[in-house]
């Protein structure tokens, strides 16, 4: 399943939610509690993410050729969203992360759940993980 | 029968001059918790503004045309009616910044950028806001004073006795916040200003979170400067005060070059304006001070007596209520405090709480409230904050704490 179609799988589930700021949030906790436990030595400073009251913990490995992102919060609502991001863009080449425009946010109205300075924080997480698919990229390449 | 403060009050009366109290949030009814950052506010100052721009809007001072004397006579108006409200002794006292931070910094700038020498000393607060952090440690950096901070106990109260062990014949200002917008602590300011004088240091207070609940004397507190916002008391944001002595205001440079604050101006020399206007350069805010005047007597329509005891009431409530909540970890439990319930609940993040209080219509604040030393000082990260105005009611923080209890279910 490519980058696109989980983007739009994700727009059609919160499409069901019909905007409801409670159950979508209640979903995002939900997300968030379904990912895969953060590995504990790396939960350290070198891979903080940091937001303007929650932390995201956030690495990368390359396994087959493919880019695998962890990623864990303090806070759930704040997993819940990092989940959304890692379930788009994990295990798929690092160079379709990188040429992929990361669209789904505005389509289900992220700006209205979340905030103006949590999006600037989603922001920020999806530029660092362009930022791991571009040095495994280099890598790759070398 | 005697009527006690709480019974003559009408609420619903009082909330009806908010409009914005009165509209779903998220498909709640708003629940509005965050009035330690701004309150919301009554008609009689959302109008004063619309009408200030529909009929007077004119530059103030100099105009010679009738709009222009009105819009004057409408801003030394407030003028005149601030003094009163604090006690100040004449109008001219009164400078009207942008808010509490623009008076603290013009002290900053102006006081201190002539007082300090090396090795002074300025003592601030464990508990300040960054606002009366921050433009110390610039004018501290450029005059090589030191900056140094009174502690505070576990309950969030000043140790005074500390206090008095770091006064010296160095410390030349003291600046300190008379109620903490994190902890709700009230200091006492009155005692802090008599031992600073004795030492010849000078005193600003930030009166922020102060004069929305509390009667200020300037005169009987006799601090140097005194500096609030409007918007924290029902007023317009962007319009702020601060009262100075007339001897110091007299004393120290102006802040800012510009028009008004001139007498007479050349390329070799500019001689500066009296007092208030040295302080006021440029075009003013003049609907927001307008706004203010009517803030202003929106809360002496109350009374000071009656807002604090009404917020006291809901503080006990909340703070009673909250309480019994397992794990509710409460920060700041001074045994002189304002309506600020700052709070922490064992094993739930701060910032979920907010997110999920908003779901439900619920504003309150969550995270470091600008005062990230005093986050330190108690080792969190942050807190959720729920603080209280004269419209809130009992049954909005029945609902707050019954919907908190729920979502600490759902979140544990």
């Amino acid at each position: 399943m490519n980058i696109k179609v989980r983007q739009e799988e994700i727009i059609e589930e919160f499409g069901l939610l019909e905007g409801d700021l409670e159950m979508s949030i209640n979903y995002l906790i939900e997300l968030g509690d379904q990912l895969a436990p953060f590995p504990k030595n790396n939960k350290n400073d070198d891979f903080i993410v940091k937001g303007c009251q929650s932390k995201v913990w956030l690495f990368a490995q390359e396994e087959d050729q493919r880019v695998i992102f962890h990623a864990d919060s303090n806070t759930v609502v704040t997993k819940g969203l990092v989940s959304l991001l890692v379930r788009v863009l994990s295990g798929h080449r690092a160079e379709e992360i990188l040429n992929e425009d990361i669209y789904f946010p505005d389509k289900i109205g992220m700006g209205r759940f979340i905030g103006s300075q949590r999006s600037n924080g989603f922001s920020a997480m999806i530029k660092q993980m362009k930022l791991y698919a571009l040095a495994i990229n280099i890598k790759d390449k070398k | 029968m005697t009527l006690t403060l709480k019974d003559q009050l009408d609420l619903t009366a009082i909330r009806k001059q908010f409009p914005v109290l009165d509209q779903s949030v998220n498909g709640n009814p708003l629940i509005y918790f965050d009035n330690a950052a701004t309150t919301q506010k009554p008609l009689a100052v959302i109008s004063e503004i619309s009408r200030y721009y529909t009929e007077d809007n004119a530059n103030i001072h100099r105009g010679i045309h009738t709009l222009a004397e009105r819009a004057t006579a409408a801003y030394e108006n407030t003028r005149k009616s601030i003094a009163q409200f604090i006690n100040a002794n004449e109008s001219e006292e009164i400078i009207f910044t942008k808010g509490t931070t623009d008076s603290i910094n013009l002290v900053a700038h102006s006081l201190g950028g002539s007082l300090l020498k090396p090795g002074d000393e300025v003592l601030i607060s464990c508990m300040e806001h960054h606002s009366n952090i921050v433009p110390w440690q610039i004018i501290c950096e450029k005059t090589k004073a030191v900056l140094k901070i009174i502690p505070i106990n576990d309950k969030g109260e000043l140790i005074f006795e500390e206090f008095l062990n770091l006064l010296s014949e160095r410390t030349k200002i003291v600046s300190m916040v008379h109620i903490s917008n994190t902890l709700g602590t009230i200091n006492p300011v009155k005692k802090v200003i008599a031992a600073a004088h004795k030492w010849g240091a000078k005193v600003l207070i930030d009166g922020a979170q102060a004069t929305p609940h509390n009667k200020i004397d300037v005169k009987s507190l006799n601090c140097d400067f005194y500096a609030f916002s409007g918007h924290k008391m029902y007023g317009p944001t962007g319009v702020g005060v601060l009262y100075g002595k007339r001897s110091l205001l007299e004393a120290i440079p102006p802040y800012q070059g510009g028009g008004e604050m001139i007498k007479e101006v050349s390329f070799t020399q500019t001689t500066y304006n009296e007092i208030p206007y040295k302080f006021e350069a440029g075009t003013p805010n003049i609907a927001g001070v307008t706004g203010l005047n009517k803030a202003i007597e929106f809360v002496q329509s109350i009374g000071l007596d009656q807002i604090s005891h009404h917020e006291n009431a809901l503080l006990l409530r909340a703070t009673t209520q909250l309480s019994e909540i397992e794990g509710f970890q409460p920060m700041g439990t001074a045994s002189e405090k304002a309506s600020v319930i700052s709070f922490n609940i064992e094993g739930v993040h701060p910032f979920d709480l907010g997110v999920l209080l908003d779901a439900k219509g619920i504003a309150i604040r969550t995270g470091h409230h600008c005062t990230q030393p005093l986050m330190d000082r108690f080792k969190v990260e942050g807190t959720a904050r729920a603080s209280f105005a004269i419209y809130n009611t009992f049954e909005e923080v029945d609902q707050f704490v019954s919907a908190l209890s729920n979502l600490i279910k759902k979140l544990r």
